[in-house]
């Protein structure tokens, strides 16, 4: 009786500690991002205006605004996204609903795998090579969207491939055996319900293509050029490496520090937002289809 | 004259073996209830009434299986076709994410047919057949989801009777409701064997006796025992059924 007792306070003891333990690391993780947040927020909120988001740099990248930078930033985020998500969705629905399991399918599968852990600096030597250089594009938006799609490809197959996988397989029975064909099946029942997921795979990879400097680097960045991109030929400035060039290379390192931290927080900002936005919609398509 | 008739048949998923040698048959206008522990193999025998396992990467099938004397494991089965005949209702509720309306429509729409007015006629007796009308024709625009657990459930059966098929596979329907839905169906089950042949898994006993005509015994991917359900739950022929029904095992 008394060494039973023994045995569960050592047991809760060791639980009470291994929790702390715990807690206390999840509590460190949480205040070192909000540390990170708030040295941004404050070093950054001081250049950020109206001015600031809407006007052309100046002054050797000094002053002014980082209008170009955010413009071809959104240009960029749409051209990948528009390679990727069709593209990506298109080969997970493949991937599940039609490849059968075998050899052939855990080949495709690793390489995919792969390809997602490839270094982003060789995505964007593969795009200079072959979308500026091969296929002429030139450094331009289309060279930058197809590189930077070609990053985020495997993430958008990998969460297309569990939100279908997630989806039980008696609605696909249940389709089928009315006499739908697969790609009724696909199409009007799994793809409804796997949706909400696919969504937010989508928005999330919004926020790494929207962070990426160096795919962008030899494929479409503009060190400088205070007009707006007029088609997807056309070069352009991007956030991230606006970021680099005035924190590293800029005519006045010193005078445009406040600007870096600046063009950070409005970094951040697109990403918190697509973020945001990647919840909401989720959460509206999820009661629209919700699952019991 | 049997409807549904299992010949000598083996099932494997990969190497395993997970049905042995079972031989079964089913008369038209019959409820035959599958009972067995767990994993006896009572869903693998009801997908392949319907040729669903086929979907299952690496399966094999030996033996044969004949629905109105056909062989549907033959080559030039049109598995389409088979399937519109023999509905099938799962465990868990899985209306479409859809309409009420649209979700009974669907069977039709998928099949071609674009002819509102029949759609509409046989939406609405499908609803009719699984007394779900009364409760769901002010809402029939409204999507499944809002109905409750028991209604998805009937509207399930719905959807699968608007594509007039004669044998209807049922694996533990009741299994996720409450007693009164189950009840709901179970009356439900007792009403439509005057149309169609129902073969059902169930692990509830009761339910067994209470709805189906003819009972059989699965134990170990093996058919134990097929009688008369009356037979099966009063004087056994085989001790392992006895076993299983008085709760001795299970
Ligand atoms: N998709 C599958 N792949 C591999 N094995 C399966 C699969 N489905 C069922 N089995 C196996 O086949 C046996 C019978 O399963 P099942 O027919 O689901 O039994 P029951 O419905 O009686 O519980 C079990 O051993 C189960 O593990
Ligand atoms: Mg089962």
């Amino acid at each position: 009786m008394n060494s039973e007792n023994k045995l569960a306070r050592k047991k809760r003891i060791t639980q009470n500690i291994a929790f702390g333990i715990f807690t206390a690391i999840s509590y460190a993780i949480v205040a070192l991002l909000f540390v990170i947040l708030a040295f941004i927020v404050v070093k950054g909120i001081g250049v950020i205006s109206w001015e600031f988001i809407t006007a052309m740099p100046t002054n050797g990248m000094t002053e002014g605004g980082i209008f170009p930078a955010i413009v071809g930033t959104l240009c960029l985020v749409l051209a990948s996204i528009i390679f990727a998500f069709p593209v990506g969705v298109f080969a997970a629905i493949y991937m599940t609903e039609y490849v059968k399991d075998g050899w052939i399918k855990k080949v495709i599968k690793q390489m995919t795998n792969n390809l997602a852990g490839v270094p982003s600096i060789v995505f964007g030597l593969f795009g200079m090579s072959l979308f500026v250089n091969k296929l002429g594009f030139g450094d331009s938006i289309l060279a930058g969207g197809l590189t930077l799609g070609l990053l985020v490809l495997p993430v958008v197959i990998r969460t297309t491939e569990e939100s279908l996988k997630a989806v039980d397989a008696t609605f696909r029975q249940a389709s089928l055996g009315l006499g739908a064909t697969k790609w009724q099946t696909t199409s009007k029942v799994v793809l409804p319900i796997a949706f909400p997921n696919i969504i937010t795979g989508l928005i999330l990879s919004i926020g790494r293509v929207s962070g990426e400097t160096a795919p962008i680097l030899f494929t479409v960045a503009a060190y400088f050029l205070p007009k707006l991109p007029s088609s997807i030929f056309d070069q352009a400035m991007a956030l991230p490496y606006h970021l680099y060039v005035i924190a590293t290379s800029g005519t006045n390192i010193e005078k445009s520090r406040a600007m870096a931290y600046g063009t950070a927080l409005i970094l951040i900002i697109i990403v918190l937002i697509s973020n945001l936005l990647a919840n909401a919609l989720r959460k509206y398509y999820g009661k629209k289809v919700k699952m019991n | 004259m049997h409807k549904i008739e299992s010949r000598n048949v083996n099932f494997f998923y990969g190497e395993t073996q997970a049905l042995h040698d079972i031989s079964l048959s089913m008369r038209e206008h019959t409820v035959t209830a599958l009972i067995g522990p767990s994993g006896c193999g009572k869903s693998t025998f009801l997908r392949l009434l319907n040729r669903m396992n086929d979907l299952i990467d690496n399966t094999r099938m030996e033996g044969s299986i004949l629905i109105d004397q056909n062989d549907i494991y033959q080559r030039n089965t049109n598995v389409d076709d088979l399937r519109k005949n023999v509905g099938m209702v799962f465990q868990k509720p899985n209306p479409f994410p859809k309409t009420i309306y649209e979700n009974v429509a669907y069977g039709l729409r998928v099949n071609g047919i674009e002819d509102k007015n029949i759609i509409e006629e046989r939406v609405v007796t499908s609803i009719e057949q699984v007394a779900l009308w009364d409760e769901v024709k002010d809402k029939l625009k409204k999507s499944a989801f809002e109905l409750s657990g028991g209604q998805q459930q009937r509207l399930c059966i719905a959807r699968a009777l608007a594509i007039q098929p004669s044998v209807l596979l049922m694996d533990e329907p009741t299994s996720a409701l409450d007693p009164i839905s189950t009840s709901k169906i179970e009356d439900l089950i007792h009403e439509l064997k005057k149309q169609y042949t129902i073969v059902i898994v169930t692990h509830n006993m009761q339910q067994a006796a209470r709805v189906s005509d003819n009972t059989a015994f699965f134990y170990m991917g093996k058919l134990i025992e097929c009688d008369k359900t009356k037979t099966i739950f009063t004087k056994p022929a085989i001790q392992q059924t006895e076993d299983y029904i008085t709760g001795r095992f299970g």
